[in-house]
């Protein structure tokens, strides 16, 4: 085989540390990878927060982050060596061989200079291709992209243009100096579900076309499964094992690996109960913040003892639905009813019966728990406000939940930040039951933490389910998270509901549109999916 | 359509801007007339007879309600009449004049010290983040922030007109100098303005730089092969310039109040040691006047940096 | 404790020593200190001697005495003043970013509308008309410094106030007095500890300054400021009279400053490191 393109051996990469500091270590943030790349290749790089992908896509392009440092190993790129090469070497490389397209294009994008500008500005600096040819292929790259009006689309300022729209335009801006290695690192991860696979595809073909190699950096085996030939397992910055896709979805060799993809196989067991008893249920619900209306009409209904999930991509109205079943958003229009009996919009015209029996578990724990606060008093609260424990009473109780949520009851006393994110969920979940309710809603809780993480999670909501019988509002963004858990499923649009049903109807065809399209575009773990995907509604469209 | 917006945006920046003219200008009113009991009979302390009291009431038409006095005194003043002062019974705007062009002659010359001085070390720290050329600026003006003016004042008097005397003690105008003989006499005092302001300005400067350097975009540009000289004068300083007209405009306002004690160490004939003779001896019309004027000034300089920051900020720029 | 000083940078615990001689010296240090600040004991101006290590002031006292006594004075109105603009600045702050609507816009106008005035100014006006009394200037010192503790705490507040967790505490219907003392207040007294000793600094300054300029702490009392306008007229014989005190107010400040900034870049780096 010919020389690789990108090269690794042993890398390490630590936290600078000030040597005025003397009780401060470096951490190692890589602990030696090895990593080989031909060109023409794609190689995807997982693993959950904290695995050192990013660290690694950027090492290749020799450069590391404020306050880390390369600190052993060689990076060659091409025949030449980065970890010792000087700044304008560095210099010459990045751009120009090596491109980098990062998460969040609407950061990445300067905004004070049009997008044509900075997808040209590679060439500029290089001068490796002639002017009026770059910007030529910027707008046919622009094109290729799906970009609308190509010609006129680089004249624009980032802030003009959509996320999902930045996102290709940054895929072209590292296409530009038509470099031999491309670094994406999580390049579809802040799009919604029906853009993702969009922008997928076009990633998929331009790598393809061009020939370059390219790192493919993510958190979603399913994303990654689409683009790469081989598979890198990262884990706390160290190599768990690397294989052909195909090898490494059909036999992984560790048990990370089978872990991750295991993950969503957790699934409600159906329970013959008669369960048709309404617990909860809105009706023609209005909903506005200001002038801003947010939700038109929608009509739900939560059975006892069962799951409804409401999913629906970012500006659904899913999660203002949530605030108005809490109380916190009064709707302009609508009725919302409990055990049969009409409640009262308005948080404060509530009993503290009716406060009680429906209590959240939120998105992010990290601003949902006072960090001043112990775990102790964090869970206990609850229980002396609504069970009228004493202070006592309410900690012994703290303690049993720690013991029913699976941590340590010697947790009681720390705070939150000494916790990890899956534990702190794990406390939150907590606090919800200790208020005895009937209903818990869950925005989006898993969505925040890692995929092994989030399995435990589910797991465990589904087992307290079973074990205390209560009900669930499940507003997520996830079909893979719907499919597992719901029993029933609201689909919501721009704040409407556009299909609801019990799940196995909304799973089975016939599907409505837009509940097809979220289906469909739900990346699966296996080789071809993506493909199969696009041919489908390829076929569709032409049969239209 | 998109100009619109820009100039609706502007508009609407003076108009907050005169309102809180007004409301500075009610405070300055008020302001004066909190104390408790009599302003005349304040003004005169011990020496007051009944018939000195009666004549000062007369003078400010205590007898008539305050809101009438007020918008008098407003209109007045908009129309160039500063009214007369208690103790001298001179014609304000009289006193005022030559005092304040001093004062704006210290203050402008202060400012060309200052200002270039202040953002090139800003810009300096920023760009060596960390090293010992951003520590030691860092450290310099910590310490020259807890200074306090008086003590740089006279620190330099002792050096530059005892010791080295190279510089008059006493800083004094008159027209018949020439303009480098005048630049002589204020040198010390504009010498003090200077660097006690700027080490307020170069902390600014430098936070707002280093907040835009570690922004992604900058990062991305190093990922593109951009060279450090690139990264500095396309991507970072287009962004910074918004921020940094600011502080600018900030640095004037924070001169304005610097003249009052500066004036005081070096005895300069201008409006801050008139206000400060206005305050000790009570005579009410001239701390409203002087006070006003401060303000006003203040004001004005705030409002410039505001719209200043509005007009060069990149996210409201439009295609043309 | 000692914890706590390994997490500060070299120069913020230089920075704590200085604050602490200091303290340490204008506070035992009269009683150490064989001349008292108000009799006189040599001729006007002198330099140096065994007997005055700093020398006489302007009517033959002994400058060292006169600068322990004068920086005792500075540093307690300064933390009088300081109590005072928190005292105002926090509770306001607060409940503002936790009430809102017509209480927070009505505050916040007020507030506005004061800090549209430099504060040297402002300060000139209203003591123009109360008059130089030591309540008057406290008065005046303290609510032109609650304007900044008000705006600080009220920002910091407004972000503990979109947290979830107060969401969670309102669903709860917990009272205010809960809000405040177990949800808002733990989670801002950091912010505003360091705040406490920028307030100080800025108000040992301004009360030096408008002594300074004759306004402030009237004769026969005397902080650190009035001594530097005293002695004023030495500085044309080339003699340090009235640079001494005004050194001696800076290395406070600078003192206080060091500590802050380590303070600062501390949290800093805890926020970093989460």
């Amino acid at each position: 085989m010919s020389e690789p393109l990108l090269q690794m051996r042993g890398l390490r990469i630590e936290t600078e540390v000030n040597p005025g500091k003397k009780h401060v270590k470096p951490v190692e943030i890589l602990k030696g990878i090895d990593l080989t790349l031909h060109r023409s290749q794609v190689l995807g790089l997982i693993g959950e927060s904290g695995a050192g992908k990013s660290t690694i896509g950027l090492a290749a392009m020799g450069y590391a982050r404020r306050g880390l440092r390369l600190s052993g190993g060689e990076v060659w790129l091409d025949g030449e060596e980065l970890r010792s090469a000087s700044e304008e070497v560095l210099c010459q490389i990045r751009g120009k061989k090596v491109a980098y397209v990062a998460q969040s294009a609407a950061a990445a994008f300067n905004p004070a200079h049009r997008l044509l500008s900075q997808v040209l500005e590679v060439t500029n600096i290089h001068d490796h291709i002639d002017p009026a040819k770059a910007a030529k292929r910027a707008i046919e790259l622009f094109d290729r992209m799906g970009l609308p009006n190509p010609e006129e689309f680089g004249t624009r300022y980032p802030h003009e243009v959509s996320g999902g729209q930045l996102q290709r335009a940054m895929t072209a801006m590292a296409l530009a100096g038509e470099p031999d290695l491309l670094v994406f690192d999580e390049p579809t991860t802040a799009l919604d579900v029906t853009t993702q696979i969009d922008v997928l595809a076009i990633i998929k073909e331009v790598i393809r076309d061009l020939g370059s190699a390219a790192l493919y950096i993510t958190h979603d085996l399913g994303v990654v499964a689409q683009v790469a030939d081989r598979i890198k397992v990262l884990r706390h910055g160290q190599e768990v094992e690397e294989q052909e896709t195909s090898a490494l979805l059909a036999n992984p060799r560790e048990d990370y690996t089978r872990d991750l993809l295991n993950v969503r196989r957790a699934s409600a067991q159906a329970e013959d109960a008669d369960r048709d008893e309404m617990i909860l249920s809105l009706d023609r619900i209005d909903a506005a913040y200001g002038k801003a209306q947010v939700l038109w009409d929608v009509s739900v209904a939560l059975r006892r003892g069962t799951c409804l999930a409401i999913v629906g991509e970012s500006g659904s109205g899913k999660s203002t639905l949530a605030r108005v079943i809490m109380g916190l958003l009064p709707p302009s229009k609508g009725q919302i009813t409990y055990q049969g009996k009409a409640i009262s919009a308005a948080l404060a015209g509530r009993s503290a019966a009716s406060r009680k029996a429906v209590q959240m578990v939120y998105q992010l724990p990290d601003v949902a728990m006072n960090p001043r606060q112990t775990i102790g008093e964090i869970i206990g609260r609850p229980a002396q406000v609504f069970l009228g424990l004493s202070k006592s009473a309410a900690y012994t109780r703290a303690k049993k939940l720690l013991d029913m949520v699976d941590l340590p009851t010697d947790m009681i006393t720390r705070f939150p930040n000494q916790l990890s994110g899956g534990q702190k969920q794990r406390v939150c979940i907590a606090r919800a039951l200790a208020a005895e309710p009937e209903t818990v809603i869950c925005d989006e809780v898993t969505s925040a933490l890692d995929p092994l993480v989030a399995e435990g999670i589910t797991e465990l909501l589904l087992r307290l389910q079973r074990k205390l019988g209560v009900s669930y509002i499940f507003i997520t963004h996830d079909m893979a998270m719907v499919r597992a858990i719901a029993d029933d499923v609201v689909v919501m649009r721009n704040g409407r509901v556009v299909e609801q049903g019990p799940k196995d109807s909304i799973f089975d065809p016939p599907y409505a549109d837009y509940t097809h399209l979220l289906i469909s575009s739900t990346p699966e773990m296996r080789i071809g999916w993506l493909e199969q995907v696009l041919q489908e509604r390829r076929m569709e469209a032409a049969g239209n | 359509m998109a100009d619109n917006s820009i100039q609706a945006l502007v508009l609407k920046r003076l108009a907050s801007g005169l309102v809180t003219l007004l409301i500075v200008s009610l405070l300055v009113f008020v302001g004066t007339e909190i104390l408790p009991g009599d302003v005349a009979q304040a003004v005169l302390g011990q020496q007051a007879t009944p018939e000195a009291v009666q004549a000062i009431r007369d003078q400010l038409g205590l007898e008539r309600p305050a809101a009438v006095r007020y918008l008098e005194w407003l209109a007045d003043f908009a129309l160039g009449d500063l009214g007369t002062s208690l103790v001298s019974g001179r014609e304000i705007s009289e006193m005022i004049g030559q005092r304040l062009s001093n004062t704006f002659f210290l203050a402008a010359v202060a400012a060309v010290i200052a200002i270039p001085l202040s953002v090139g070390l800003g810009l300096l720290a920023a760009l060596y983040e960390g090293r010992p050329t951003d520590k030691g600026i860092s450290i310099l003006t910590l310490i020259f922030v807890s200074l306090p003016d008086f003590l740089l004042g006279y620190i330099l008097l002792l050096l530059g007109a005892v010791v080295l005397g190279w510089f008059p003690a006493l800083s004094k105008l008159s027209d018949s100098m020439t303009f480098w003989q005048q630049l002589n006499a204020v040198a010390l005092p504009c010498l003090t303005l200077a660097l006690v302001t700027s080490s307020h300005t170069m902390r600014l400067t430098r936070a707002a730089v280093l907040s835009v350097m570690h922004q992604p975009y900058v990062e991305m540009a190093a990922l593109k092969g951009a060279s450090r000289k690139r990264i500095i004068l396309r991507h970072a300083l287009p962004n910074a310039l918004s921020p940094i007209l600011n502080i600018v405009m900030l640095t004037l306002a924070f001169l304005v109040v610097g003249v009052v004690v500066v004036e005081a160490v070096f005895n300069y004939a201008g409006m801050g040691r008139l206000m400060i003779d206005a305050v000790s001896k009570r005579d009410m019309p001239l701390v409203q006047a002087c006070g006003l004027i401060f303000a006003s000034v203040y004001v004005l300089l705030n409002l410039t940096a505001d719209i200043l920051s509005l007009l060069t900020n990149p996210r409201r720029r439009r295609p043309k | 404790m000692s914890r706590f000083l390994s997490e500060l940078d070299v120069a913020a615990r230089l920075g704590l020593l200085i604050v602490l001689g200091f303290l340490a010296a204008v506070f035992v240090g009269p009683f150490i200190i064989p001349y008292s600040e108000v009799e006189i004991v040599g001729s006007v101006f002198s330099p140096p001697s065994l007997d005055h290590w700093l020398g006489t002031d302007n009517v033959g006292r002994d400058l060292l005495a006169r600068i322990l006594a004068g920086g005792q004075m500075t540093v307690i109105i300064s933390f009088l003043a300081t109590c005072g603009a928190f005292a105002i600045g926090v509770p306001l702050g607060i409940v503002s970013a936790i009430m809102g609507g017509w209480f927070d816009l009505i505050v916040t106008r007020i507030v506005d509308a004061l800090m549209a005035f430099p504060g040297l100014i402002l300060a000139l006006i209203m003591l123009s008309a109360l008059g130089t009394s030591l309540p008057a200037l406290l008065l005046v010192m303290s609510v032109l410094s609650s304007t900044i503790v008000f705006r600080l705490t009220r920002a910091v507040a407004a972000d503990v106030a979109a947290m979830e967790y107060i969401e969670i505490a309102r669903l709860r219907g917990e009272n205010m007095r809960w809000f405040l003392f177990k949800e808002v207040l733990p989670n801002v007294v950091p912010t505003l500890l360091t705040e406490f000793g920028l307030r100080f600094v800025y108000a040992a300054i301004l009360i030096s300054s408008l002594s300074f300029l004759g306004i402030g702490v009237q004769p026969p009392h005397a902080d650190l400021g009035g001594m530097v306008k005293e002695n004023s007229l030495a500085i044309t014989f080339g003699r340090m009279a009235p640079i001494l005190p005004a050194l001696a107010l800076a290395i406070l400040a600078i003192g206080i400053n060091l500590v802050v900034d380590g303070l600062l870049k501390r949290n800093a780096d805890l926020d970093l490191h989460k």
